[in-house]
Formats: C-alpha cells, sequence, structure tokens
C-alpha cells in the first residue's frame, strides 16, 4: 500500500544521519567511501537463489495481475510516431481487450514530445505519463539543456519524469556534480515524481551502483531506476537486489521511502515473477504496489498477457493473441 | 605401460558399457525434460534398453516456443535450399545406418535383415519427400483463368507450427514418413515419439542437429502420448496437428481440443492404424500442411478509356 511520506529532498533529512552528508562535495565523497563494499559473490548467489522460488496457481495469478499494473509500459525509439504513442496508450488502459478484469498498467514512458500525445492517449484512465528527460539516454547535454527538457515535459503534462544521472561526472569521482544535478531537476520536475536512471551496466561495478544508489535518494529522488534499455547490460536481478537494499536502508534510517525502477531486458513472466520476490523478500511487502515498484518494459507486457490468458483458460496462448507492438 | 592404462581393453577383461542418455531435441539442443522424469524403455520383449525422458507439458510449451521461433527462416528459406538441406539429412540418417537398424530392430523385435530393410526404406523416404520441396507448388499451385484483367495465381504456403503424433507402431519409417512432409512443405514440427519405442526418434533428433537443419525446426519429444498430445492440441500458437499415433479415443479428445483455434487436423489415416508405411505415400501429407494463398494482380487495360500500365 502508498504509504505518505514527507516530501524528499534535503529537508526530509534534516534530523537524520544524513543531515551534514551532502554539505560539501568531501563529505559527500567520504561517505560515499565510507558505504560498506558490496560482496559479489553473495550478492549474485542471494539473486540467483530468490529467483528459485516456484510461485504457482491463485500466487502466480496474483503475482502476474501486480506485474502488469506495475509496468511502465515504454517505446523509446528515434521512429516514435503519434500513431504509435496512441496505440500504446491504449494497450496501457486495456492491455487484454478480451479480458477486462485485466489491470492497466501503471504508466506509458515516451520521450518528451510524444507527452501530450500520450497524455491524450491514456485521458483520465489513470494510467500515468511518465517522459524520459535530461538528454536521455546519454545525458551529455548542458545542465540548462536538460532542464528545459524536464520542464517542457512537465509543462507537456507528465506525471513522472525519468532522468539519467551524468556517468561521465560519476565515474571521474565528482560526485557532488551528479548529486546537484539530481537535485535541480527534481526541482524542475515540480509535482511530477523524479525517476533517476544510473546505467547500471555503465558503473563497472557493485560499489558503484550502491553509491549511485545513495546520491539519487540523498538527492531527492522518488525512484530510483536501473537503465535506459540503451546499453547491452540493462537490468538484473543481482543490481536491482541491491538498489532494493538501498532503497530499505534508506527508509531503515530517514523513515523516506523510495521506489525501484528496473528497466531493459526483462522479458518473460517468469523473470518479472523473479523479481517480485526479490522486493517482498529485500524491501518487502511495503513495495509490491505501482507507487513503488516499476517495471520499464515493452515487450515483457505481452508474455504476462499470454501467462494470464493461459491461467484463464487453461491452454497456451500465442503471440497471435496479443498485439504486435 | 599396460594395455590397461591406455583406455584399452585387454583380452579377458570385461569393458564396462558405455551407455547412452536418450534426451530430447529441442531448439537445436538436447535437453533433459524440465520435469526430471524418465521412464524405461524396453525392447519387444521385455528387456530394458534404455531410459527415455518422459517429457511434460511444459516441455510440450519449449518445443512450441522453438518451433515457432524456427518457423519465419524455414518457411522463408528457398524450396530448393530446403530440398537440399532434406538431402543432407539422408545424407546423415545413411552414415548412421548400423545404430538406426539395431535401434529399430530392439523396438519392433524385427531380424536384423528386417530391420535393415526398414531402414533403407526410410532413408529413400526421406530423399523422396527431400525431392518434393521444390516441386510442390507446381503441383498444388498455379495460374487461375479469371475473367477480368487480372493475373490470378494461387501459391501454396506451409501452414506454421505442426503437431506430429508419430505412430506408435512403426517407430523410424511411420515416424519418417508424418515428419518429412511436413518439414519439406516449410512448417515446423513438435514431434511426439512413439511411446513405447521412442529411441529411433530420438537418435533421429542426433542426426537432424548434424545435417543444417537449422533449430527449432523439428523438435523430438518422448513421454506419455497423452500426457503431451492434449496441451498440445489445445496450444493456440500451434497451427495443425497430425493424429498418425493417436487411438480413436485420444484422437477425437484432441480434435475436440484442436477445435478452439481451428488448427488444421490430419485424422490418423488407414495406411496409419495399419503400420504400413511401406506403400508409396503420396502427395497427400504434403498438401495437407499447406494454405493455399491467391493473389489478384491487376493487368491489361483499365476501364473504358483503354489506358494500361
Amino acid at each position: 500500500m502508498p504509504t505518505t511520506t514527507p516530501p524528499p529532498g534535503k529537508a526530509a533529512l534534516t534530523g537524520t544521519p544524513f543531515a551534514d552528508v551532502t554539505a560539501s562535495a568531501t563529505t559527500l565523497r567520504r561517505f560515499l567511501h565510507g558505504l560498506p563494499g558490496v560482496d559479489t559473490v553473495g550478492l549474485e548467489a542471494r539473486a540467483a537463489a530468490l529467483g528459485t522460488r516456484s510461485i504457482k496457481t491463485t500466487a502466480k495469478a496474483y503475482a502476474i495481475d501486480l506485474a502488469i499494473s506495475m509496468i511502465d509500459l515504454t517505446t523509446l525509439e528515434g521512429a516514435d510516431t503519434a500513431g504509435k504513442v496512441r496505440a500504446l496508450g491504449a494497450k496501457a488502459v486495456h492491455p487484454d481487450p478480451t479480458d477486462r478484469t485485466t489491470p492497466k498498467t501503471a504508466a506509458v514512458c515516451v520521450y518528451p514530445d510524444m507527452v501530450a500525445t500520450a497524455k491524450e492517449a491514456v485521458a483520465d484512465s489513470g494510467v500515468k505519463v511518465a517522459s524520459v528527460a535530461t538528454a536521455f539516454p546519454a545525458g551529455r547535454a548542458a545542465l540548462a539543456v536538460k532542464l528545459a527538457d524536464v520542464r517542457d515535459a512537465v509543462a507537456a503534462g507528465a506525471d513522472e519524469i525519468d532522468m539519467v544521472i551524468d556517468r561521465g561526472a560519476f565515474l571521474a569521482g565528482d560526485f557532488m556534480k551528479v548529486y546537484e544535478e539530481i537535485v535541480a531537476v527534481k526541482e524542475a520536475s515540480g509535482q511530477a515524481r523524479l525517476k533517476v536512471i544510473f546505467e547500471t551496466g555503465e558503473l563497472s561495478t557493485y560499489d558503484n551502483i550502491r553509491r549511485a544508489s545513495w546520491i539519487g535518494m540523498l538527492a531527492g529522488a522518488d525512484f530510483i531506476k536501473t537503465s535506459t534499455g540503451k546499453v547491452g547490460v540493462n537490468a538484473t536481478p543481482a543490481n536491482t537486489l541491491l538498489m532494493l537494499e538501498a532503497v530499505r536502508d534508506f527508509r531503515a534510517q530517514t523513515g523516506v521511502q523510495v521506489g525501484v525502477k528496473p528497466a531493459g531486458g526483462i522479458r518473460t513472466s517468469k523473470d518479472a515473477l523473479k523479481f517480485l520476490v526479490l522486493v517482498n523478500e529485500t524491501a518487502g511487502a511495503d513495495w509490491l504496489d505501482n507507487h513503488w515498484f516499476r517495471f520499464g518494459a515493452s515487450s515483457l507486457l505481452n508474455d504476462l498477457l499470454m501467462q494470464r490468458q493461459k491461467l484463464a483458460t487453461g491452454r497456451y496462448s500465442g503471440p497471435d493473441y496479443v498485439t504486435v507492438d | 605401460m599396460s594395455k590397461e592404462s591406455l583406455g584399452g581393453s585387454a583380452a579377458g577383461a570385461t569393458r564396462l558399457s558405455v551407455l547412452k542418455t536418450y534426451k530430447l531435441y529441442v531448439g537445436g539442443k538436447f535437453p533433459r525434460s524440465e520435469s526430471g522424469r524418465v521412464y524405461e524403455v524396453t525392447d519387444s520383449k521385455g528387456k530394458w534398453l534404455a531410459n527415455a525422458p518422459l517429457s511434460s507439458r511444459k516441455d510440450a510449451r519449449d518445443a512450441v516456443v522453438a518451433a515457432r521461433k524456427a518457423f519465419g527462416g524455414w518457411s522463408g528459406a528457398t524450396a530448393y535450399n530446403r530440398g537440399q538441406i532434406l538431402y543432407r539429412v539422408a545424407e546423415m540418417l545413411e552414415g548412421r545406418r548400423e545404430q538406426f537398424v539395431r535401434e529399430v530392430a530392439d523396438a519392433e523385435g524385427l531380424s536384423k535383415s528386417k530391420a535393415a530393410a526398414v531402414v533403407d526404406a526410410t532413408v529413400d523416404r526421406w530423399v523422396w519427400y527431400a525431392g518434393w520441396t521444390d516441386k510442390i507448388t507446381q503441383v498444388v499451385g498455379g495460374a487461375n483463368p479469371v475473367a477480368g484483367p487480372f493475373f490470378n495465381l494461387s501459391t501454396p504456403e506451409p501452414t506454421g507450427v505442426v503437431t506430429v503424433i508419430a505412430p506408435q507402431e512403426s517407430s523410424f519409417l511411420g515416424l519418417v514418413s508424418v515428419v518429412a512432409p511436413v518439414i519439406a512443405a516449410g512448417n515446423t514440427a513438435v514431434v511426439i515419439a512413439s511411446e513405447k519405442a521412442p529411441l529411433p526418434a530420438l537418435s533421429l533428433g542426433e542426426v537432424l542437429a548434424t545435417s543444417d537443419v537449422p533449430g527449432g525446426v523439428v523438435n523430438v519429444l518422448s513421454g506419455n502420448t497423452r500426457e503431451l498430445a492434449l496441451p498440445l492440441a489445445a496450444h493456440q500458437d500451434v497451427n495443425g496437428i497430425d493424429l498418425a499415433g493417436a487411438d480413436a479415443d485420444l484422437a477425437k479428445d484432441l480434435e475436440i481440443a484442436a477445435a478452439d483455434n481451428l488448427k488444421r487436423v490430419l485424422r490418423p489415416q488407414a495406411v496409419d492404424t495399419d503400420a504400413d508405411f511401406t506403400t508409396p505415400p503420396g502427395t497427400h501429407r504434403l498438401t495437407t500442411f499447406l494454405e493455399t494463398k491467391t493473389v489478384w494482380h491487376p493487368t491489361g487495360s483499365l476501364g473504358a478509356s483503354g489506358g494500361s500500365y
């Protein structure tokens, strides 16, 4: 269930152990390097072990519906057309037109110039419109340009903003720059919820993913998100587990709850269910809601729908019975 | 250095037998059953031969996914290329002749010479179907005379993913007689091997894997025929089913299940039940899993003005 939290940001951290962490580049660096190192073997073994759970019958039906309701149905292609975005919006509202009991997806995720079209397509269905911004996916633009990108998307009606961090600055050790950029984007986003994409595939080490997670949370991210889906390595159970541990620890120490969004590479229902197990076993049941956990995916939805049809009818379904996106 | 230490067997010493683990053939790979189950396969006299995988419906589902994935490439290959590949299968079968003679003799209780005749007939059957790939279009397709300024052309196209329930008695000749026409026509197949004699079918998988047939074009499952056939008959992503190896009860249940998505069904033929695959097969099995596409192409003068392309 969504719990109400104080608005994140610097103010929220007053009185917590992290009030002074972001005072200067030095304190931030000291804090991030003081985070416990990640036990790579242990992390991967834990993620793999949690992936072996067998989820069947009613639990599976529940998990499939939950997973559908958590999807940020995404199209981020240069070839996106208004028509394609409208089709995506229609699919988000009625994922399976043959079965109206199918839950809606959480959001559609598009480029900023498609936000208005997407907004129109989902209308007042309750499906949110998320927009990538800040020179997605590379993030290689001046801060002013990135902020203009964000304001544009918000002005067009985006409910959520998916930003990318400056991986170059992060890898060069300029953590403060990364932090300040997130703070600035958070401010520019206004009421829109902010998802911060780390592009874990480019961060090289699990330690870096942990540090990036903490920078994001300290800067007031509403969600931390693994990847853009545009590089070779996207969401994996291990890097998502690591980020779930970070949001769990952050809430334990500050009372502020932050969401997690694995994105890219999750294509089958089986994978999605594994992620849900990770969420429940790591962060806890509070995160088992689309306000706090999302899947960034497109082809995943079709597989979930086919599994749902199989559970409903007892017959294996096929790609002929879902849309071609 | 003694001979034993080189891995040779000394005269008089009994050699440890190297038993073969028969596995499924799905998507070009040789997995065990997802369920981990096996069952005992015996020869015609009840003597144990090997353990074969007892596939589950999940294996069947995986096989359909593999077959669907392979369909685009296989149906899109030129008919001539398909023919070459199928001929290559026949070459590989010939090279494994001794093995198949032994397996067929064990499975069907035939003498060695009779089994050899069956294997020869099987290889010939395969070659025969290989030759048909680039000829069937001319036989069942063609240009149709129509009363209008159109070229009207009918061409046969493969149906899609086809489930083949292999004959129960004729474990090798029967098997090839039902599988070869399905893939020669450009379909991909999920084959349920004979329940009591699955070994030749599983070995055929090894032949297919080494003869340029893309993975997933033929997928071989062994196990309980009813357990595998029912979910496959109901499967919405299977386009056709050949009931050759189903008994009357099972065939009825499968036809009912298959009606749901209007699968093309080939009922057991008289020749299947007699287990007599030695007679010349004709093109019936080739054409069953072909769909005729007809196109109208405008030609000649258009309208009263007499304009033309």
